[in-house]
């Protein structure tokens, strides 16, 4: 792994990232759009019985979708790389394919734990109450989830060549992954088949691993669907998955 | 020593043979051109010796390291400016190069001296900080020039680095990349399809259809088609016409009031000719065979077979002229 190959494809993203403030603006104006408006409106049809407003409920879910839009667009951008030929000048260099993939799955995960730390930070606004230990361990998840969404946006960016498959990758496989995500409403409430769709997308257990750290119940519709050790497991394993597959596909296309 | 070995290199397309059993050697420390009309191969050459392509079948070394099996190592030897710009516009031109020196790890302490040289070798230096956006087509070029040797290259491809350049511009490009070689130890292989350009070249390989179909210097190039053609006007054609024949047995012809004659060195010839016609002559003039003619020989059409695709539009007006 070359290290210096891994600071500066991290570096790029990041200095863009600061530059392009419509980019950071829309960011943080989609999970406040679905937060205070989608939210607000459908906490009128949710009974609270555990205590816990609507609002409050989808929360994670809302982290979750930050965390899902801005990795997913961090990895995409490989291919505006490909199409304004900016790719083949990191691919002659003498640098692993692995190490590429590593420092474009980091940078989707700094750029997105940024933004996710941005939206929880609104958390007393909501009526949230959470420790330092909680708020570190929220981050430290939304870290690690970004890390396998970003790997997985890699994967999906070796497969198509040209930007116009990014409105294919926007509806048929981020909104699909975000509503089947528990992000809006319990896993446990989908009819079977959804279940199952819910259980094969990784971001589903990342929103469910922030339930377990930000809810103090363990029981109810609102409860979180998977045991923690299980969510953890989940996310670590497949953002090695992810990685090693988006490298071999590297290797191979390159 | 040869710094690039290529051995019948063929690549196959599903239905087309863009490169067809190539095989040549190029000279440590100097330039390699690679000249042929558009679809000739030579991108498709340049890819497969970059590791960014494996070929059908063949083989290709750059310093000793055989480009499929060692790729690692021949990405460290070269440098390579490709056709296409593949610069990040939405970064400044010395953060494009500093993304570039850390890619091939140069060391930190060197890294902002090493950009900053570069930038002034390709006169960027005062505007380096800006987005490379803002940049003119040129400039672009100069710094993908100057990117591509941050590092210290062994071989540096330039594949048509003057691409969509004015005159002016493309002169001074290549003024520059002719100094290359000396100033920095490098070799150079580049593509073109402008005869002029070739001329810079040590040495140069004509391509068309995936085929190497002539090879060597400029000079021999265009001495095998037959050398310089000499036209003199004098005062008594018929008589220095037998004269010349007689002294330097050469083949005369006479056109339009002109005697002609081909011979291997113009520049040389003319002297002693004069000396010995020289109260008959009017006036003298050499013309020297160009790539282009030594490209017409060997394959009956001209490099820049462009006009076909200019008809093409020309008819297309035309048709639609009719309709409307
Ligand atoms: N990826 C590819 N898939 C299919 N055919 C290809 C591919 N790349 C090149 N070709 C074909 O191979 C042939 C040689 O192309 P190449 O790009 O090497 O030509 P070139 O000499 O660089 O031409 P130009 O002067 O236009 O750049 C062309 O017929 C081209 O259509
Ligand atoms: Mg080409």
């Amino acid at each position: 792994m070359e290290f210096n190959a891994i600071y500066v494809i991290v570096a790029r993203e990041f200095k863009k990232f600061i530059r392009e403030r419509s980019r950071l603006f829309s960011a943080i104006a989609r999970p406040l759009l679905w937060l205070f408006i989608v939210g607000a409106g459908l906490s009128r049809l949710v009974p609270s019985d555990t205590g816990v407003s609507y609002t409050q409920f989808i929360f994670p879910g809302i982290l979750g979708m930050t965390i899902l839009f801005s990795s997913i667009f961090s990895s995409i951008s490989i291919i505006w790389d490909k199409e304004f030929g900016f790719m083949k000048e990191i691919l002659v260099a003498p640098v692993s394919r692995l190490s590429i993939v590593v420092g474009k799955a980091l940078s989707g995960t700094i750029v997105s734990t940024i933004q996710a730390a941005i939206i929880l930070a609104l958390f007393p606004i909501l009526g949230f109450n959470l420790s330092i230990v909680q708020i570190i361990a929220v981050i430290l998840i939304c870290a690690f989830t970004s890390f396998s969404i970003s790997a997985f946006g890699i994967v999906l960016a070796t497969f198509y060549e040209s930007y116009e498959s990014f409105s294919v990758i926007m509806n048929f496989i981020v909104m699909p992954m975000f509503f089947l995500s528990g992000a809006m409403y319990p896993v446990k409430l989908l009819p079977e088949i959804l279940q199952i769709c819910a259980k094969i997308n990784p971001l589903t257990y990342g929103i469910d691993a922030m339930k377990h750290v930000i809810f103090k119940f363990e029981t109810g519709p609102m409860s979180p669907d998977i045991p923690l050790i299980i969510d953890a497991a989940v996310i670590i394993l497949t953002s090695i998955i992810f990685v090693l597959i988006a490298g071999k596909a590297f290797e191979r296309k390159g | 020593m040869s710094i690039i070995k290529v051995e019948n290199l063929v690549k196959r397309f599903s239905d087309i043979t863009a490169v067809n059993d190539v095989s040549f050697e190029v000279e440590e420390g100097t330039i390699f051109g690679f000249l042929g009309p558009n679809g000739a191969g030579k991108t498709t050459t340049i890819n497969i010796l970059c590791t960014l392509l494996a070929p059908t079948s063949g083989k290709a070394f750059i310093a000793g390291h055989d480009c499929i099996k060692e790729s690692a190592e021949v990405r460290k030897a070269i440098g390579i400016v490709f056709q296409d710009t593949t610069l990040d516009k939405d970064l400044t031109a010395r953060e494009n190069l500093i993304f570039h020196a850390y890619l091939y790890n140069v060391a930190k302490d060197k890294m902002q001296q090493r950009v900053d040289d570069v930038l002034r070798f390709v006169d960027l230096y005062s505007r380096k900080d800006d987005l490379v956006k803002k940049f003119s087509g040129g400039m672009k070029r100069r710094l993908e020039v100057a990117r591509g040797m941050i590092h210290w290259p062994r071989v540096l491809f330039l594949d048509e680095p003057t691409l969509g350049l004015d005159p002016q511009s493309r002169t001074n490009l290549w003024e520059f990349i002719a100094e290359l070689p000396e100033k920095n130890k490098v070799t150079i292989f580049m593509t073109t399809h402008y005869m002029e350009e070739a001329e810079v070249c040590d040495r140069i390989a004509i391509i068309d259809n995936g085929k190497i179909i002539a090879m060597g210097t400029p000079e021999e190039l265009k001495k095998a088609v037959g050398g310089d053609v000499i036209y003199i006007k004098t005062t008594d054609n018929a008589s220095a016409k037998n004269e010349i024949e007689r002294l330097f047995k050469f083949n005369v012809s006479e056109k339009e009031n002109e005697i002609y004659m081909t011979c291997g060195m113009g520049d040389t010839c003319i002297p002693e000719i004069i000396n010995t016609i020289g109260e008959k002559v009017i006036s003298v003039r050499l013309q020297r065979p160009t790539l282009n003619d030594v490209f017409l020989k060997l394959t009956g059409k001209t490099i820049r077979e462009e006009t076909s695709s200019g008809n093409d539009i020309k008819d297309f007006v035309r048709a639609y002229r009719k309709r409307h």
